[in-house]
């Protein structure tokens, strides 16, 4: 299940400066893994020591939330477009 | 009112500036004083620090009190390096003591501090503006943009237009008139976008990767958001150098309320004020009340909400800030309460008609939230409370359509005019008994 994932400016340090990458992965935890293996590194900003994703980033599948989907298990289908992003200040 | 802005021909005064690394709030790693906002570590939002020791040997009330009658009086206290910051009289909007609104309540000592007049564009955007494209300039952005409710558009086109950078916003695209006619005549690229505002805000997360704009709310937040703090300074000035007891003030993504509980810390910090535990309570509206509910549950995180309410300027169903909020609430022994639309239009009707302050749907919630609060025993009528309002009501005008009533037409006669007297006593006498019943 290949999707494209925009990386935000903080991690493009891990993906060679790229700002969208293909990707691998049946659910939001399992794309997780695979950004892992191609980008050693990167699982641990995203995540903390549990596991869980950490409270300021935001996850996007198709421009929805995945707090308003299934969270980690939320499914991916061929040529989904996932979105992290970090929170920001607005108004 | 309006000051020539001259060429920054002392862009760096470093042996001056106050403020010194950007801190994240989450783990503490430090970065350098660029463009960025965001811990490479843990996400966490990054915080501008500053030396302390040095502002207490500095700054003094006498210092303060001969700046500029704007919120670069308090330019120690602000990011900037420049001697000749942005300045189109920014800040120090009146705090207007309001009796009748206190008499109307039950309370003894009430003050608004009144943004709704702020300089250029009428609401607390242009201190956080003003401070941000301040910023720009010195890092060299020749490009700002913003995701913006609204208010923010207005404030970023119109001090980019007299900064002359270029400017692009972004806004959801179902806002109100007021506020997009008012943003378009400063001449930046709007872009209205077909969804809400915490999407607006996704994309221009987005662009801001691959583009090297500077994004007032995204890249340059650590600078932008200190701007709030002068809410908190102007305050303890306008006391006579004296903390309040209660403020309330409203929360979109949450960033206001913790940068005027920064300031009131800062001033305390350096000897400005006496130290004073201040309550903070805050406001939302009832259709987008994602700190609210966070707050009432007890819970240390926010699950975001879709927003449905006419308060379109504080309605940010993902707030950044908001744990920060709840956490200032809780700690200050503050409240967070949401109200509900139609007590958002009574609230701007009361605030209009008691103190002749017409604020738009952002006040009317805070109003709304300081009478709820006060009738639920949780402000003491003895506490000297101030009530931040943050917008005007000009923009608004759809929200009070309908609810209002309108002119009464007659003929230029004198006993058309005698008729139309007599008909409004007794309308006004029909409302009265409709209130009594």
């Amino acid at each position: 299940m290949s999707v494209k994932v925009l990386i935000p400016t903080p991690l493009q340090k891990f993906t060679k400066d790229q700002a969208a990458i293909e990707c691998d992965g049946g659910t939001i935890t399992e794309l997780l893994d695979s950004l892992e293996q191609n980008f050693p590194g990167i699982k641990a900003r995203l995540c903390d020591d549990q596991g869980e994703l950490r409270r300021f980033v935001n996850f996007y599948v198709n421009s929805e939330d995945i707090r308003f989907l299934d969270g980690k298990q939320t499914s991916l289908s061929e040529g989904d477009e996932v979105s992290i992003v970090p929170a920001v200040a607005g108004g | 009112m309006t000051q020539a802005i001259q060429a920054p021909t002392q862009s760096a005064v470093s042996s001056g500036a106050t403020f010194t690394a950007l801190k994240c709030k989450e783990c503490g790693t430090e970065y350098e004083l660029k463009a960025t906002h965001v811990c490479e570590f843990c996400f966490g939002p990054l915080e501008v620090t500053y030396d302390y020791s040095k502002l207490s040997q500095t700054v003094t009330r006498e210092t303060i009190q001969a700046g500029p009658n704007s919120i670069w009086r308090y330019r120690p206290f602000l990011p900037v390096e420049t001697n000749t910051p942005i300045d189109l009289g920014t800040g120090m909007t009146p705090l207007v003591q309001a009796n009748r609104l206190a008499r109307r309540l039950g309370l003894k000592r009430l003050f608004i501090k009144n943004d709704a007049v702020n300089m250029p564009t009428l609401s607390f955007k242009d201190r956080v503006v003003s401070v941000a494209l301040t910023r720009a300039r010195e890092l060299g952005f020749s490009t700002v943009s913003c995701a913006s409710t609204g208010n923010l558009a207005n404030s970023t086109a119109a001090i980019a237009a007299h900064a002359g950078l270029d400017c692009c916003v972004f806004i959801p695209a179902d806002l109100e008139a007021g506020k997009i006619l008012g943003t378009l005549i400063y001449g930046p690229t709007v872009m209205a976008v077909q969804g809400n505002y915490d999407q607006v805000n996704r994309l221009c997360c987005e662009v801001a990767n691959s583009h090297g704009w500077g994004f007032v709310n995204i890249n340059l937040r650590p600078y932008y958001s200190e701007g709030s703090k002068t809410l908190g300074y102007e305050v303890a000035e306008q006391l006579g150098w004296q903390l309040p007891d209660h403020i309330v003030a409203p929360l979109a993504s949450g960033s206001l309320f913790g940068k005027i509980y920064k300031g009131f810390q800062e001033f305390i910090k350096v000897g400005l004020v006496d130290e004073k535990a201040v309550r903070f309570s805050g406001a939302q509206a009832e259709g987008c009340s994602p700190i609210a509910q966070a707050f009432r549950e007890g819970r240390d995180f926010v699950t975001p909400v879709k927003p449905n309410t006419i308060a379109k300027s504080i309605a940010i169903g993902n707030p950044a800030d908001g744990v920060y909020a709840v956490d200032i609430a809780r700690k200050t022994n503050g409240n967070i309460e949401s109200v509900t639309d139609a007590e958002i239009i009574d609230g701007i009707k009361l605030l209009a008609e008691t103190e002749g302050i017409f604020t738009e749907t952002a006040g009317g919630t805070t109003i709304a939230v300081l009478k709820k609060l006060v009738e639920a025993g949780k402000i003491d009528p003895e506490e000297t409370t101030v009530t931040y309002i943050t917008g005007n009501g000009l923009k608004t005008q759809e929200a009070v359509q309908g609810y209002i009533g309108e002119p009464l037409t007659i003929e230029p006669k004198l006993d058309s005019f005698e008729r139309a007297l007599e008909r409004s006593h007794t309308l006004g006498r029909l409302e009265w008994q409709q209130v009594l019943v």
